[in-house]
Order: C-alpha cells, then structure tokens, then sequence
C-alpha cells in the first residue's frame, strides 16, 4: 500500500516533463511516440489534446508517470504493466484492461468494463463508471488488484470477479439514494468488494451475500481508501463517513455439480 | 454408491491361461479398473469403471488382456440406442450434464471422405518428389494487393511495408490445447515438435509455462475471455497471438478448468490463486461487435509492436462466412476455423455433438466469400477440426486453406487412445491429466520424436499427392478445387464444397 502511495504522490518536480501534443493525431503514432520518448529514459510525460486516442500506456513496460489532458480513448493502459497514468478528465471503457500492475488515476467518470481481468495495480476513479465494472478481475500471488470508484457504478459491478479488492464510495448519490448497479457480483466466486451507503438486496447476484464489515475489512477499506484521497487530492474523512457494506462470493466454486461425472 | 442402472460399456477378457498375475494392469489403470485378489491370487476387474483406453492391453507383459465392447445386448431399437439409454440413467443418478472429451463421435458425414483428389495423365506430366524440389513452405498472415517497388538504377528496394508472417516449413500447426488439459510434458513434446518440424503450436489459453518460453518463436500464444496469463512477457514472448472466440467442439460456450486441476504450477502459468475455478465465460467481456473485436486485435498489436500477427480463432457455425469476412476486415491476420469434429478437453456431450458445421463446409464457404469481396489476401485461412491424415490436409488446401491445425491427431501420436474421457483428468497416457504419477508416463523426448516422426511422415505423403498432381509448389494447390472431386454427394453439398462430381 505504501509503495502505491508513493507511486502516485512522490514530488518529482526535479524530473523534466516531456509534452506530447495528440491535437487530431492517430494513436498508433502517439504510442509509437511515447514508446519511443520512454526507450530514450522519459520519466515523465504530459499528453495534450488528447481525444479518444486508444491505448495510451498499453506497450509502455516502464514506472513511467504520465499526465493526460483530454479524454483519451478505449482500453486506457490495456496490458498495462508499471506506468502510472493520471486523466485530468473522463476516461472511456475498458481502462486498465487485463492491466498488470501500475496506477490509473482519472479525475471524472469512465466508461464500462473498466479493469476487466485486471490482475494488479490499482486504478482510481473520481466519479462515476459504467457496465460490469471490475469484471473478472483476480489476484495472483502477492499481486493484488483494487478499483476504487469515487461515485456510484452501473449493473453488473464485480461481475465474475475472481480475485481483488473493489471499492464504492457513493460520493455524488443523494443522500438515503440506493446504488443503481443490478446483478452486483453476478458469477463473482473470488474477491470482495465494498460498498459505502445503501445497497437493495435484491440487486445482487445470487452467488454472493452482504454483511457488515469486520476489523480486518474496515482496515482495508481504510487503506485503499486513503491511498485513493492522497491521489485525487481530497479529505479522507468524508469519504469514509458512510457506513459500508462487505459484498462476498457464498462460494470459490459457483459452478459445481453442473456435471453427470 | 447406490447402484447404477448404466451398464458397462465394455467387458474386461482376461485369458487366465496367460496371466501371471503380475498386477501391471493394476498399477497401470488410474480408473482402478484391475485389482488383486490376495486370496486366490488372482487379478481380477471392475469392467463399469473401463474407459476403454487399452493402457492395460497394451502394458501387460503377456498379452493376456483384450478389452471389448460389452456383447451385452439391449433388445434392437433404431431410436433407442444403448448410448441414449446410458445417457439417461447417469443423468436421472447425478442430475447434471453429461461430459465428453475429444470431438464429435456421432455418424455425422464426413467430406473428407466424400472427395478424392486428381493426379496427372499422359498430358500433363506428374513430378517425383524424391527427385525434384517440392515446396511445402506456406507464410501466414496478410499480404499486401500490390508490391511498389523502387528502382535506383543500381538496384531495387521494396517500398510497400510488408506485415509480420508466420513461416511454417509444412503447413501444419499443432492446434490450440493448454496446460492444465494436457499435461506439462505434453506441451513439450508439442513445443519441441513444433521447433524441430518448422512449424508452431499452440498454448490454449492456459498461459505460457516458464520453462516453455524457450519455444517462444515457435509459440502461439492465446488471449481467451479468461485471459488466464495474459501479460506483457507472455505476449512479447510468442510468435503470434490468438484471439480465441470459440472452439469447434464446444461452439458459443465457455469452459472451466475446475480447481483441484489447479495445481500450484498450473496457478502459476494461469496467473491464478492454486485450487480456484478458472472460469472462461463464453464470450470475451470487451467484444460484442466486429467494431470491439477490432479493438482487441489492435490492443494486441499495440502492446507488441505491430511486429507479430494476430490470429482469431472461431468455431465453424451456420454463418461462418460472414463472421470471417467480419473478423478479416477487423483486422485479424490469420482466421483459424475449428470444424463440429474439433477436439476438446471437456465439452458437454450435447454441445459437442450437436452445435456448429463440418469444417469442410466451412473452408469452401469462408474462402469462397473473402474471395467474392477481394480481401481473401487480407488473412491466411487456417482449418482445424479433425484433419486425421496428410489426405484430409491436402484436401483441406485444395479447398483453400492456408494451413491446418491438428490436435487430436497429434495426441494420438503421443498415445492417446480416443477413450473420450480426457474430462476425468485420469488419463492413463499420461496427456490429458496433472496427476503425477500418471504424466510421467509421458517422455517429453519421446512425445516430441513421435510427434515430428508424424509431421515428416504427412509432409513426405503429401509431397507425393502434390507430384502425382503435378504441382511442385503448395501455393499453386491452395483454393485449387479443380483438383477435387465429389464422391456420392448431392448437388446442393457439391455446390457447397464448390467441386463438381466425380466423372465430371
Ligand atoms: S498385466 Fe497382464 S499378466 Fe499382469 S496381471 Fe494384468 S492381465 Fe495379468
Ligand atoms: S487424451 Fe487420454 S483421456 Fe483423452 S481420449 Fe486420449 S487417452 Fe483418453
């Protein structure tokens, strides 16, 4: 936890910022230009007009800090492996897919399936996000993923989820309002996710179950969630005000006795 | 165990004047099949848990084994087979779906079979193969529409950027099958094959092995809905990357390699904790279009470079066509296609004998409609789905196939005995099981030689079809379907496969 605090906070004012201008140009070309940056020792790079360029920071197998102004588009950090990326506006879907290890940080809302299989990082949304957030989503060895959503999430959050840590915070949801997100966990047999404010039980996949947090989970979510303030630069307190539900798999093996063996 | 109403499939026949009560049977069957009676020193068998494998028949020092279907007799019924009957009982036991492994086993009708192939006549002369070069080397991925070519005055130089190809010295992979449904010194053999014999094979989407990475350059690697082991290494690592959407046994289903299969080494070439479920849902959760299929496709070529070429494999259904000229201009380099008769490691019995087309509908329909809409150049057709000898291969191409894949072929290289029960993880052959004491079974040595022995033998018939065809070069064979004929099929199948009918 520590590491990624440091990851996302470290000063690094003495390191020079290289900018790279996207205004109308292809991603291929801007991937092509960043690796290239990155291969000659770029530590940090600032992506201007960005707008819906795909795949920044998918080929980039380096801790490298970069700064994007504007959208950029799907599959943000695709495969991403040790970049951190911090999106000074929305994100579309799938960032972080099949990510590896890194950060994404973006300060607006994202689109669906973000950190699908994600297997390590972690990826901080200010806002809202869209579909099947988190889908798949697993952990390996001392690698272990976290989402952590600043506002509320669509239906099918955690949807398959194997494995990772996935957090709600419900900061823009009206006061006594419920999550919107349907079928949370659906096929969800690893893993855990949290959720701050109210969740109708009737929403949730029928393979997982709702309960209160223990010690051991307050002080996760405490964790995750003060890493996630340090990098979108809030207070910590409100965002833990709300009480939180823990949202787990009934079982690792949804899908026993389905055989005549 | 309550009792079961399913009979055994098959007898076991012990012939006592040979037997020496050695118990190698019993050693040998991980169905427990065989076992020692003390008392009367005896060998004797459970002849329900048989699989009908022939480890045994095959290990026992004195030939005293033999291992038949059982003569029990249900009364005739042309609806009611003994299967169907079988079937029933297991499910009103256990509830659940029934499981098979390998390809479809049921009288569908097989082409291959059906077509027969040309040789030359007085007028055009046949070429011997022993004496005259024959090529065999076949380059997949997309090739350009034009060649532009610069001219110094002192030389020319190629201006046109070729895209990244596969180079196969015979055009014949092995097909897609992971580590955790074959065993680890079966994806040896495979890989040490492949390297030795000039072509590729295929991780399924299992990850990669450490130990395996070595192979790389001969390694196709896959990216399936699971990504089980899917990184930056592990793609930078193979040669090309398969998209896997579907699997010609299993079409439009997922898969699950259950956790006690997920033993520690398997956890960590899946990337996954040791004893969970690895679940691939059917359909990859980012593609539900040509459009998101696009998008992996150019994710893959970002995160390597545009420097290898990317396949998407789909399982032979009723609008292949289409489908494939959807997958070609999303920007696949290769579309590999696996046929009803593909081979899996467990599929349910239903999907696998009932969903999707024979793969020789599927070639004539795939390559006769990328070429109706010119982009036939944009990707190699690669066919899989049970190609059982170098005939069905050069049949395969003269439909128009670039390449094939096999699988089933190749495990019965290795000694795979057909037994349908790969699902059980008990393989007595040491291929489609962890279990330790089975897989040593498998010399990695062994497996590769038998393996490269089986492509040398193909590559050597097929040389002598191509001669006797009189063609020196494999390109001019691919899509050449004057060369076949059709052999008791009606017209709307010839018009299928595109051949005219023997005598014609
Ligand atoms: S292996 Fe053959 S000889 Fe040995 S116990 Fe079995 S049947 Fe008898
Ligand atoms: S691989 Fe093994 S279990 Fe599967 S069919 Fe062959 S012999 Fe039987």
């Amino acid at each position: 936890m520590d590491r990624i605090l440091d990851q996302v906070t470290r000063p690094q004012a003495a390191i020079t910022e290289t900018v790279v201008d996207c205004l109308g140009r292809h991603y291929r070309e801007v991937n092509q230009e960043l690796r290239r940056l990155v291969d000659d020792g770029a530590h940090r790079l600032r992506l201007t007009h960005v707008a819906g360029q795909r795949y920044l920071g998918t080929n980039l197998q380096r801790p490298v800090q970069i700064t994007i102004e504007g959208v950029p588009g799907n599959d943000l950090g695709a495969f991403m492996d040790g970049p951190r990326i911090r999106v000074l506006d929305d994100a579309q879907d799938g960032c972080g897919n099949t990510m590896n290890s890194g950060v994404l940080v973006i300060h607006g809302s994202a689109g669906d399936i973000l950190g699908h299989s994600m297997r390590g990082g972690a990826i901080y949304v200010r806002d809202d996000v869209g579909y099947r957030v988190g889908i798949h989503m697993k952990e390996y060895g001392d690698t272990l993923p976290v989402i952590v959503i600043g506002g509320t999430a669509q239906h099918f959050l955690g949807e398959y989820m194997a494995g990772g840590v996935l957090i709600v915070l419900g900061r823009r949801l009206p006061p006594g309002a419920m999550h919107p997100s349907r079928y949370i966990g659906a096929g969800m047999h690893g893993g855990v996710i949290y959720m701050a404010g109210k969740v109708n039980e009737t929403f949730l996949g029928k393979e997982v179950a709702v309960t209160a947090l223990s010690d051991v989970d307050r002080e996760t979510v405490e964790g995750h969630v003060a890493a996630y303030a340090q990098a979108m630069g809030m207070d910590l307190e409100p965002l833990l005000a709300r009480p939180f539900v823990k949202i787990y798999p009934k079982t690792a093996r949804p899908y026993g006795r389905l055989y005549a063996y | 165990m309550a009792l079961s109403l399913a009979t055994a499939s098959f007898v076991i026949e012990r012939d006592p004047a040979r037997c020496i009560a050695c118990q190698v049977c019993v050693r040998q069957c991980a169905n427990d099949v065989h076992f020692y009676d003390a008392d009367d020193d005896t060998v004797r068998a459970h002849d329900q848990s048989c699989v009908g494998c022939h480890r045994c028949v095959t290990l026992c020092p004195t030939q005293a084994l033999s291992v038949r279907l059982n003569p029990l007799e249900y009364r005739p019924h042309a609806n009611w087979g003994p299967d169907i009957l079988r079937n029933i009982y297991k499910q009103a036991e256990t509830g659940g779906m029934l499981l098979t492994g390998m390809g479809d086993d049921q009288p569908q009708r097989i082409y291959w079979d059906h077509m027969v192939l040309n040789a030359s006549q007085v007028t055009n002369p046949s070429i011997d193969p022993v004496r005259e070069p024959m090529e065999l080397k076949t380059y997949l991925g997309a090739k350009p529409e034009r060649l532009e070519i610069d001219d110094h005055g002192d030389g020319l130089t190629l201006r046109t950027e070729l895209t990244p190809q596969l180079e196969l010295d015979i055009p014949i992979m092995f097909s897609a099958m992971s580590y955790g449904s074959i065993s680890f010194n079966a994806c040896e053999s495979l890989a040490r094959a492949a390297t030795e014999a000039g072509t590729y094979y295929n991780t399924g989407e299992g990850g990669l092995h450490p130990a395996l990475y070595q192979y790389g350059e001969r390694t196709i690697a896959q990216v399936a809905s699971g990504r089980f082991g899917v990184h930056l290494d592990y793609l930078n690592a193979a040669a090309a990357l398969e998209i896997k959407i579907g699997q010609g046994a299993k079409p439009g289903i997922g898969g699950h390699l259950p956790g006690e299969k997920v033993t520690l080494d398997i956890s960590r070439t899946r990337m996954i904790p040791q004893g969970t479920d690895a679940l691939s849902p059917a359909p990859h959760h980012d593609i539900y279009s040509i459009e998101d299929l696009r998008q992996l496709i150019y994710a893959i070529k970002e995160a390597t470079h545009y420097t290898k070429p990317v396949s998407v494999k789909v399982a032979a259904v009723h609008n292949i066509a289409p489908i494939a000229s959807g997958i070609v201009r999303a920007g696949a380099d290769i579309v590999a296609i696996d046929g009803l008769r593909g081979g899996t490691g467990a599929a349910p019995t239903m999907v696998r004998n009932n969903v999707g087309i024979p793969i020789e509908l599927a070639i004539a329909a795939v390559d006769a409609r990328l070429r109706s809409e010119g982009i036939r150049h944009r990707a190699s057709l690669v066919a899989a789905g049970s190609m059982r000898c170098s005939a069905d291969v050069v049949k395969a191409i003269a439909l128009g196939a670039d390449a094939v894949y096999i699988a089933t072929s190749a495990l019965v290289a290795m000694g795979c005995h057909l037994c349908q029960h790969c699902y059980t993880g008990k393989c007595n052959w040491g291929i489609a099981t962890q279990d330790p004491y089975l897989t040593k079974r498998l010399n990695p040595n062994i497996g590769a030689q038998r393996l490269a022995n089986l492509l040398r033998a193909w590559s050597l018939e097929i040389k002598e079809m191509m001669g006797g065809m009189g063609v020196n070069s494999i390109e001019s064979l691919r899509g050449n379907r004057d060369h076949l004929r059709g052999l008791g099929l009606n017209q709307v199948e010839l018009d299928a496969l595109g051949i005219k009918a023997a005598g014609m």
